[in-house]
């Protein structure tokens, strides 16, 4: 070593040295354990009748394709090219400025320079710049362009199955370009040779035959429910009684299957059951459940835009068939993605439903009249505002919320105002996250579009840093412990990202809070909240923390 | 106590806060590693305000009264990233011992002074608790992730299921991870 | 040095030498007339080509980013420009989207917010890039003076607009500001100059930058240069300028005596990037256009929006489902359509 002091150029030298600077096209792939999830299994991709079941191991050399695998993925890319315009514009207008560069909770998460949505689309362009225009055939790799090898389709796969097709990135795009619609393109391309993910395609083919992504068969869908009534019972003193695939009824509910078989989503699911009774109690409204269309996610949407007609047909058909006027949908971020923009022009129009038409409030939800779909929160908002709910808000008392805007009913639908409107009139004390981590730029739970494995939990916890970030924030300025939201995903994986980074902070459904403060007709004292703690308890020890603080 | 070191690390603070995070970022890609470097906004860029601020409680820790609980608020947001970034114990912990380098070839100079010598030895030790202490955090989180994975399942599901009567009392059948 | 970036430079450099050894051995014609004509052939061509292909897809649905409140109760107020529902809010986020680059300022205050002096220089991204197409667009109608006789009145405002700062050094030998200095021409280099820093300076920039957008970011610089150079410094003929371009567009092509060599080299930058325009990222100006996240409406369940290519795809009907787990939805105590007793005499039938 030298003995005199550096030089301050020495030193600064020293500070600015870095890893080799390497092309991302020359980085080679390494698949981390805990960032990918595990292969399909080949039975439920045989069950949907997709391409090529077989076991396969991402980690093996080997992902058995079929021998012209490159030749499918080229034709499936130009039949698709014609199919979908958003992927051919976007293929060819990028000018690479960089504003989207920084906006992937992935990237910011994991500091993987391919999780950059502009890189995670450059993968796709390149290939496609050889494969289907002039100057890149012409220039090659000048040009950016590169031909299909099996490198390549494994890094498709590993940083496709990176991407939560949360739209934030489009937001900021000058052009619109929608990293989801590249992923969602990429992914169908996937499947075309047998790249899937099993936490994907065996929910998929669950849903298929039994009506919802756990593969629950209808009578365990009742006795699910059933437990609930007593539940609800033991807590209110009052006993609901949900109904099935009653025919004629005035509405047909369906949500996602999540919140009937897991926490904290099954409180939500008991929320609509008490909300649903009490409407029923006070004004006659006539809801019915179905175990047929017992999914209202869709993780077909994930797969390929068959996969996701094929899932979504269902709603319409059970609606039909039962002679109901309008369909009511529960709490859940992709599925909502599906309803606004895509159900109507798969499985539409719609026409043997009523533009529906809350029989309560006589408001006409103009805004759904064609697919003739309402979300919950907009229902629930309504009845509010026309103080048709007896609420007591003070049993929520106890809880400092703050809201988690899901991605898809943000960006693919606009839902802002309505869940916000809920939550205020049945919490008293209410935060907002920083500005750039809601609404419209609302970062992702991080396990979105069927990302919500237990082995890439790592991944998960990683792209959810931004999202808990921010929860940490308003928990130590404001003392929150409620993150609320309406996904059932959000439901499944928020529990999990608290537990790792804040967790102090629970988390609840919407409708959860709206139950706990509603009064039903000819109720026992309420003690407990749904989840069976003492009220009085929780008031104290709220207040205590507040003293201290 | 190091008292001449201490006053004289605390003259020369932001500069070496600045290397230490500089050296710190060196565990991600080039490009990654500016990003978090340039990007000040907590909420853009959380690994970076996090890295930072741990940075920060530590440095006072190293001049301060190495409380334990302190130094491990500093460590532990730090640490708790990185558990979940792939990045091995090793290239995890790595930054806290740059600290040493970078404390040397600042005081260089001063360093050859017996008794700085000797006061720099007694930080030595200091830098060396973090470095245990870090190693602890990052065993506690990497733990805490394998829980989160084996358990998720049995928290959500298997309860609900276990509530509602579905499962047999007394089984020990978890669902499959 | 990066690779990506020499390619371009090269290539440019080697267009120059192209156009000023062709000049220097007198093939006038061929520079001031033939590629002219190709390039406008090809740029008309390989544009309509492209724009025709876009639009040949089909637009299967309507998936517009909503960046606000959708319209949904009447309560409740809506963001007409990020959520719009009418034809005429699709419209006004069309027009603030093109004319403004709006969702590029998004990003300017997210950045802002942030508040470090590196992301302050980064909110010159929407800026820069505001300077830069405006000033283009400005030369551009500027040079229509060379297509038309006479000069149009818009242009010849926009050209008094343009020329507002007057700088005029009247030393012998400089007499720089005469004629009068167009503020476009220079806020085009330096806007040119400052895309091609931000590629070099900032890394994830760096980082994601092929040769293929540093191609057209040093034509243009080289085409703006060559016309300053033109108008300031090595002065041209400009009537014969003027001469060779009318006899283009009123298709009696003449080649004047001593026109600099400068003027072809311009022309020639101009002809490449003409002819390059279909084939790169620069068509991002019609696809904006197009782009179906921000040009459709987002009142998707109010209109029902056609897919024409809606394939038939396999369900899995309620009759199968209901016949697969008839006996245990009875047991449950689930309505079913077929009794059990009926549908067994049913399958007994069949048999």
């Amino acid at each position: 070593m030298a003995e005199k002091q550096p030089t301050p150029k020495e030193m600064l030298d020293r500070i600015d040295y870095q890893p080799p600077h390497v092309d991302w096209m020359e980085t080679p792939l390494d698949i981390r354990k805990g960032m990918y999830c595990y292969a399909a299994n080949p039975k439920s991709v045989a069950t949907l009748g997709l391409p090529n079941a077989r076991p396969w191991n991402p980690l093996d050399a080997d992902w058995k394709l079929p021998e012209n695998w490159q030749q499918i993925i080229h034709e499936g890319f130009k039949e698709r090219l014609e199919r979908f315009r958003s992927v051919k514009v976007f293929m060819d207008i990028c000018v690479r400025c960089g504003a989207c560069a920084d906006k992937c909770h992935y990237f910011i998460g994991t500091g993987d320079p391919k999780n950059m949505p502009v890189l995670r689309a450059e993968l796709l362009r390149s290939v496609y710049r050889n494969d289907f225009t002039r100057l890149g055939k012409l220039l090659g790799k000048a040009n950016g362009a590169r031909p299909l090898t099996l490198d390549v389709l494994k890094e498709w796969w590993y940083y496709l199955f990176q991407c939560s097709e949360c739209r934030r990135c489009s937001l900021f795009c000058p052009y619109g370009i929608d990293t989801a619609e590249i992923t969602i393109f990429g992914r169908e391309l996937l499947n075309l040779v047998g790249l899937n993910i099993d936490w994907i395609a065996t929910p998929v083919s669950n849903c298929y035959m039994n009506g919802n992504h756990l593969g629950i068969q209808p009578h365990a869908f009742k006795d699910m429910l059933d437990f609930f009534v007593d539940d609800i019972e033991e807590k209110t003193g009052v006993k609901v009684a949900p109904k099935y695939m009653k025919k004629g009824a005035d509405i047909l509910f369906i949500t996602p299957s999540g919140d009937v078989f897991a926490d904290p989503g099954t409180y939500t699911a008991m929320g609509y059951m008490m909300l649903f009774h009490y409407l029923e109690e006070k004004y006659g409204l006539d809801v019915t459940w179905s175990t047929y269309a017992s999914e209202g996610g869709n993780f077909g949407f994930f797969t390929s835009h068959e996969t996701m007609k094929r899932l979504n047909a269902k709603m319409y058909a059970e609606a039909k068939r039962l002679g109901v006027k309008w369909i009511l949908g529960g709490e859940c971020g992709h599925m909502w993605r599906v309803i606004n923009q895509y159900m109507d022009t798969m499985n539409g129009p719609a026409d043997f439903l009523d533009v529906p038409v809350n029989p309560i409030t006589g408001t006409r939800f103009e805004s759904a009249r064609s697919t003739k779909m309402v979300h919950i929160t907009e229902f629930t908002a309504d009845l509010i505002r026309n103080g048709k709910l007896d609420l007591d808000p003070a049993r929520n008392d106890h809880l400092k919320v703050t809201y988690h805007d899901s991605c898809n009913p943000s960006r693919g639908m606009g839902l802002f105002e309505e869940p916000r409107y809920v939550i205020n009139n049945v919490c008293k004390h209410f935060y907002e996250m920083p500005a750039n981590t809601i609404r419209e730029q609302t970062f992702c739970c991080g396990s979105g579009a069927g990302l919500n494995a237990g082995e890439n939990m790592e991944l998960r916890l990683s792209g959810g840093l931004p999202r808990a970030n921010a929860v940490k924030h308003v928990h130590e300025k404001y003392g929150v412990n409620m993150l609320a939201c309406v996904c059932a995903i959000d439901r499944a994986a928020l529990p999990t990202l608290m537990d790792y980074w804040v967790p102090e902070v629970q988390v609840t459904g919407v409708h959860e809070l709206v139950a706990n403060a509603l009064n039903l007709p000819g109720q026992a004292e309420r003690t407990t909240n749904l989840r069976g703690e003492d009220l009085e308890e929780l008031k104290a020890q709220a207040e205590g923390e507040t003293d201290e603080g | 106590m190091a008292e001449a070191l201490i006053s004289l690390i605390q003259k020369k603070r932001a500069t070496i806060v600045s290397k230490w995070f500089d050296s710190t970022v060196q565990a991600y890609p080039h490009d990654t590693a500016v990003f978090l470097k340039s990007q000040k906004d907590q909420f853009a860029n959380p690994v970076g305000s996090s890295t930072r601020q741990g940075i920060e409680t530590l440095m006072d820790q190293l001049v301060g009264e190495m409380a334990p609980d302190a130094i491990k608020a500093g460590l532990d947001p730090i640490m708790r990233i990185r558990a979940v970034q792939s990045l091995s114990p090793a290239r995890a912990t790595t930054f806290i011992f740059a600290l040493k380098q970078i404390l040397r070839e600042l005081f260089r100079k001063e360093l050859q002074e017996a008794d700085m010598a000797r006061q720099f030895f007694d930080l030595e030790a200091r830098i060396d608790r973090f470095a245990l202490d870090g190693f602890d955090i990052y065993m506690g989180c990497r733990e805490r992730v394998l829980d989160l994975k084996a358990n998720e399942m049995r928290n959500r599901t298997f309860r609900a299921f276990k509530r509602a009567g579905l499962v047999a009392e007394g089984t020990d059948n978890e669902p499959k991870e | 040095m990066n690779r990506k970036y020499v390619t371009a430079f090269v290539a440019v450099f080697v267009l120059f030498l192209v156009a000023w050894a062709g000049v220097s051995i007198g093939l006038q014609w061929l520079f001031g007339v033939v590629i002219p004509y190709l390039a406008v052939l090809l740029f008309a061509v390989g544009f309509v080509r492209r724009v025709m292909g876009w639009s040949r897809s089909a637009v299967p649905f309507a998936i517009p980013t909503t960046g606000g409140q959708a319209k949904s109760l009447p309560w409740i107020a809506y963001s007409r420009l990020d959520n719009p529902s009418s034809k005429w809010e699709v419209v006004g986020r069309m027009a603030f989207e093109i004319l403004t680059f709006r969702s590029l300022f998004r990003n300017t205050r997210t950045k802002m917010q942030a508040g470090s002096l590196f992301y302050q220089l980064e909110i010159f991204l929407w800026v820069g890039a505001l300077a830069f197409h405006y000033a283009f667009l400005t030369v551009l109608l500027r040079h229509t003076r060379f297509f038309t006789e006479p000069v149009l009145w818009p242009i010849q405002i926009l050209e008094n607009i343009d020329s507002f700062f007057r700088v005029e050094i009247l030393y012998p030998g400089i007499q720089f500001g005469l004629p009068a200095v167009y503020l476009s021409g220079l806020v085009l280099l330096a806007a040119v100059v400052y895309l091609a820093l931000r590629r070099v300076l900032i890394p994830s920039v760096r980082y994601i930058s092929i040769a293929s957008d540093w191609f057209p970011l040093l034509l243009i610089f080289g085409i703006a240069f060559s016309g300053v150079l033109m108008r300031y410094v090595t002065k041209v003929d400009i009537n014969a300028a003027k001469q060779l371009t009318m006899g283009l567009v009123t298709f009696r092509p003449t080649v004047p005596d001593g026109i600099g060599a400068v003027f072809y080299i311009h022309l020639f930058l101009v002809c490449v990037l003409l002819a390059y325009f279909p084939h790169s990222k620069l068509m991002h100006l019609a696809g904006v256009f197009l782009s179906p996240t921000r040009n459709l409406r987002a009142d998707t369940r109010a209109y029902r929006h056609i897919n024409p290519w809606n394939h038939p795809v396999h369900l899995h009907t309620y009759q199968e489902y209901e016949d697969e787990f008839r006996e245990k939805m009875v047991e449950a105590g689930l309505p079913v359509d077929k009794p059990l007793d009926a549908s067994a005499e049913a399958n007994a039938d069949k048999e």
